[in-house]
């Protein structure tokens, strides 16, 4: 019987089918950080358990670090400290390997797992982060864990799980110029509501996604949750076993050729049914920003602040009419006539090599708007390295923006550093949920492209305007 | 962990949609590495009068007089999608809530309730307004009359006027909950078939073993 990519991972890695309905999967990689997984581990010692593969393990320092030049275990966040320490001392307990906050391979752990190649090609690999789904772009099956599902892992190996339907997402045809995947996937979500794929895992799938590059696929698949995706995956293809090979966790030798010919036969079989099927023209798709308080809040760069009056039903309406009130916008404004106050390049969805040589590119010769915060973390202490190798921290500061040590940073507000009390800011993260960013910040998210555009402007701004 | 068998309390009506878990507990309130302690976070941003304050604001629904003791909360869509944060669900559970009812859940919120004691019920926007409207059409009468009946052994809701209103679950979840039971206690019973199954895997997938100690 013909399967999905989905269907074939899935079974690959069923231990048993128990008797309430759910699988036993196997877990091929976990991956921890100090905010979730220091508590999952303190929780283990306490019950006197132990991980049952402390060598398929890994941590890294993000969440909480500040990301300061020079910065050390003290940070803004109140008791962010402990959990710093905390995960030190546990991780060492655990026999598992940090990325601590000086090593080199430190950084945001969706960043760092595909760079490290500790997330492959069809493993299975939980994290307590909702951000997880991000590796399906490199065809590994990855979902978002709670902390106590992430001891289940770590003490057991697997997870029990029902498995959820399968609906494929097509994008046809070619991206124009100013679009990038986090316009798909805003498009995507905008369309379709941030419940879209609840129930459901998605299979990435058509001749847009082909041509991505891996880094712009992690993008892509990042915001599955903000679908209400189980997760996402995308079949593993030329470019993902180039994009693997060589990376310090990777198999090597006869390792490595075993697990080529076995990436290689993922794919869903060509008459493979799917639960579920979207269609989109990659060519209708605009640069896209949102204007109110759910990703689903996503309208094309060129549109304008929309009407309540106009929703299908009265939930949505009242939820517009609260996003409008918190955000200060008026229906049938310009989304380009909004000024900001500040710009964040960033985090889990848009912080790598690729989206700093756009902004770059933007930046390049040009100045920030006088006033407007600007800062740009890169995803990864690599990824920041290899930019400085290119010289695009000098274009970042040049133009204005602040360079700093990687982290999660201000993609969220954990009691330490944020953008000011309801300040307007145009972010390359995933959520503009109310006082993310900060007290009452009123966030937009948007591409990197756009994000570097609206600083030269001081207001939202049409990347296309900026490129050459 | 906690059973879940029956319960009757009060509901208090939240009906916004995507309500998100950074709005069930904020990051800033995530002080300690530790499970407890976060009852006093719950909707933080919503229920004091300002960020560092804990001077309870009263147009939020949980400070209204009608609502105190609280231990069901009636939600819109979405409730509890975003970041996958257990607090969200340690800290309503701390606060006293042992059920939620929504037409729908982000998904990780879903199972970090059920591997805390903590009921998810999904029934249909229709129902939940309809429930809504109960409690809040009774909220001058004596507080049993808010009160509302949860049955999961027979996969019931009873509303204030004894209505019913049948809800589905599924059977792992379901037996997670109405024994309390402890999943990787449970999980390690399968350790020779998880042994079998990596034995086998090795051969199969021999890349996934020879992990490099860089």
């Amino acid at each position: 019987m013909p399967k999905t990519l989905f269907e074939k991972l899935w079974n690959q890695h069923v231990v048993a089918s128990l008797e309430d309905g759910t699988d036993l999967i196997y877990i091929d990689r976990i991956f921890l950080h100090e905010r979730m997984g220091t508590i999952s581990l303190k929780s283990i010692e306490v019950e006197g358990r132990r991980i049952r593969n402390p060598e398929h393990v890994f941590a890294t320092m993000d969440h909480i670090v500040d990301t300061f030049p020079g910065r050390n275990d003290e940070t803004l966040m109140p008791s962010g400290k402990h959990f710093i320490q905390a995960m030190r001392q546990s991780a060492i307990h655990a026999g598992i390997q940090l990325f601590d906050l000086n090593d080199p391979r430190q950084g945001i752990v969706h960043v760092v797992s595909p760079e490290q190649g500790i997330a492959l090609p069809g493993v299975t690999l939980v994290c307590p982060d909702s951000h997880t789904c991000t590796l399906g772009g490199l065809g590994a099956l990855a979902w978002g864990i709670g902390s106590t599902e992430a001891e289940h892992a770590l003490v057991t190996k697997t997870l029990r799980v029902s498995r959820p339907k399968i609906m494929r997402v097509r994008f046809d045809g070619g991206l124009s110029r100013g679009v990038y995947s986090k316009d798909m996937i805003l498009h995507l979500i905008g369309t379709y509501s941030a419940t879209g794929a609840a129930g459901y895992a998605i299979e990435f799938a058509g001749k847009a996604i082909g041509d991505l590059s891996i880094e712009a696929r992690l993008t892509l698949c990042n915001m599955a949750v903000e679908f209400s995706a189980f997760t996402a995956i995308i079949a593993p293809d030329d470019k993902t076993i180039d994009y693997v090979k060589g990376r310090p966790f990777a198999p090597t030798g006869q390792a490595w050729d075993q697990a080529v010919a076995y990436w290689q036969g993922l794919t869903s079989d060509h008459d493979a049914v799917f639960d579920n099927e979207i269609v989109i023209d990659t060519a209708d798709i605009d640069p896209m920003v949102t204007w109110g308080n759910s990703p689903q809040h996503a309208i094309p760069i060129t549109g304008q602040v929309p009407n309540p009056s106009k929703a299908k039903d009265q939930n949505t309406r009242k939820s517009m009419v609260r996003a409008l009130d918190y955000m200060d916008l008026k229906p049938g404004t310009a989304m380009t006539d909004l000024k900001i106050d500040a710009a964040f390049i960033g985090s889990c969805t848009n912080s790598r090599l690729s989206d700093l040589r756009i902004a770059a590119g933007i930046l390049k010769g040009r100045k920030v708007t006088e006033g407007i915060k600007a800062i740009c973390v890169p995803g990864s202490t690599q990824v920041k390295q290899a930019a400085e190798a290119e010289g695009l921290d000098r274009v970042f500061e040049q133009a204005g923006f602040e360079w700093r040590e990687s982290g999660c940073s201000m993609c969220f507000f954990a009691g330490g550093e944020s953008f000011g009390y309801q300040e307007r800011v145009i972010t390359s993260t995933n959520r503009n949920f109310e006082s993310r960013q900060g007290p009452e910040t009123r966030s937009h998210l948007a591409s990197p492209a756009t994000v570097a555009a609206s600083a030269i402007a001081g207001r939202i701004a049409d990347p296309r305007e900026y490129l050459q | 962990m906690e059973k879940f068998i029956e319960h009757d309390g009060i509901a208090a009506p939240l009906l916004r949609i995507n309500v998100d878990t950074d709005a069930i507990i904020p990051s800033r309130e995530l002080k300690r590495v530790s499970k407890e302690g976060f009852g006093e976070g719950l909707f933080a941003g919503w229920r004091y009068v300002a960020q560092d304050s804990r001077e309870p604001n009263p147009d939020f629904v949980l400070n209204k007089p009608q609502y105190q003791g609280a231990s069901i909360l009636l939600a819109g869509v979405n409730f509890g999608c975003g970041s996958s944060r257990e607090h969200a669900v340690w800290a309503l559970k701390e606060f006293g809530i042992r059920s939620v009812i929504a037409p729908s859940f982000g998904a990780i919120f879903y199972n970090n309730c059920i591997r805390n004691g903590l009921l998810p019920i999904v029934l249909s926007d229709d129902i939940v307004s309809e429930l809504a409207t109960q409690v809040e059409q009774q909220v001058e009468q004596d507080p049993p009359s808010r009160l509302i009946h949860i049955d999961l052994h027979q996969g019931l809701v009873t509303a204030p006027n004894g209505d019913t209103y049948a809800f589905d679950i599924d059977p792992g979840p379901r037996d997670m909950l109405l024994n309390g039971l402890d999943m990787i206690g449970l999980t390690l019973q399968h350790k020779a078939e998880i042994d079998a199954f990596q034995k086998q895997d090795r051969e199969r997938r021999p890349w996934i073993y020879a992990v490099p100690n860089s």
